[in-house]
């Protein structure tokens, strides 16, 4: 809380020194927060799609509903993928802790091949509906699901660059303040992007398929 | 938790800060608990609609949501660690103030939507209705 009275223009005259001092020595923190921050302006795009999801996802315009396109086996291996590499993240983040640089690059490599095992089998979905003629211009559902989805599954790409970069930052400076705080900022985006899968595969998938 | 640890790199003693941030990352024991209980959370409900268990689809989604419910918070414990003591509060009063717009958002656009469907389509004729409700 301290850090906030600090900061604030009303206690400037009497906390210049201390609010130097929380710069000095806290700015993990603030990158931290500052990440956060910007994970639940995130989150609210999501909720945006989500409701537009919600508000669509039954007008088929006559064209397939969701019961005939998805193929829940195909979602759930995809969900089991982001799952694992949910948890080969955490492995990573503990073999930062304990200063390994090998083990926690291997653990981030494995992470980054779940990651993209989840991309290659959606973007195999994408092309199998737009394939059968369920492209995102055929019916106001499709839209959505694609625009939904495919929302999560950029989020995730990104991801998987981020994590690259990040491979080759530790390939080269081993783990320095700088490289532990980008790898906690990537743990909090990677255990994010599971829980808005969670929504994905609750809402659109397991719901779509219910008559 | 494994904040203690931590310690060492962390000790400039402000005394009313709870610093353990830097090292709440979990134990292998805490990400396994989270791992396997999200499994079970995941398989559930997708035995649940592959299965047909339920004769009543509207209970079946009510579950799987109560399911989808529960492991956002697994996630958010044993995953995102989160709690009420990191940044000093802070990031839990965002993640409180992001719930609560995303409640608005959602029941708000479902509701409004609903209720325009419903009250256009008798005044539409049933064609013109069908098409506006497929659209």
């Amino acid at each position: 809380m301290s850090e906030i009275t600090a900061t604030s223009p009303g206690a400037v005259s009497a906390a210049a020194s201390s609010r130097y001092y929380v710069r000095e020595h806290h700015p993990e923190n603030g990158t931290r927060l500052g990440f956060w921050m910007y994970l639940m302006s995130d989150c609210l795009i999501f909720a945006c799609l989500f409701a537009t999801y919600a508000v669509l996802g039954r007008n088929y315009a006559g064209g397939p509903s969701g019961a005939e396109l998805f193929d829940l086996k195909l979602i759930a291996i995809n969900t089991g993928f982001l799952l694992l590499s949910s948890i080969t993240y955490g492995f990573a983040m503990l073999e930062s802790q304990r200063k390994r640089v090998g083990a926690t690059m291997l653990w981030l490599g494995v992470t980054g091949l779940f990651g993209l095992a989840f991309l290659g089998l959606e973007l195999y979905e994408f092309a199998h509906l737009i394939h059968v003629g369920a492209g995102p211009q055929s019916s106001a559902f499709m839209s959505a699901f694609f625009a939904l989805v495919g929302t999560h599954g950029l989020h995730v790409f990104f991801g998987v660059i981020w994590l690259v970069t990040l491979l080759f930052q530790l390939k080269k400076h081993g783990l320095i303040p700088e490289n532990r705080r980008r790898l906690e900022c990537l743990s909090m985006f990677w255990h994010f992007l599971d829980v808005i899968w969670i929504g994905v595969f609750t809402f659109v998938y397991l719901m779509g398929v219910l008559p | 938790m494994s904040g203690h640890l931590h310690k060492h790199s962390h000790d400039h003693g402000h005394g009313h800060h709870d610093h353990d941030d830097h090292g709440a990352h979990g134990s292998v024991k805490e990400y396994v608990i989270g791992f396997v209980l999200s499994v079970i959370l995941t398989a559930i409900p997708f035995w649940l609609v592959m299965g047909n268990v339920f004769e009543d689809t509207k209970v079946t989604g009510l579950v799987i949501m109560a399911f989808a419910a529960v492991q956002v918070v697994v996630h958010m414990v044993y995953f995102l660690h989160m709690n009420f003591r990191s940044e000093g509060g802070w990031t839990m009063l965002a993640l409180i103030f992001t719930v609560i717009i995303l409640v608005i958002v959602l029941a708000g656009s479902l509701w409004v939507m609903y209720h325009m469907n419903h009250n256009m389509m008798p005044g539409m004729g049933s064609g013109a209705g069908h098409q506006m409700h497929d659209m």
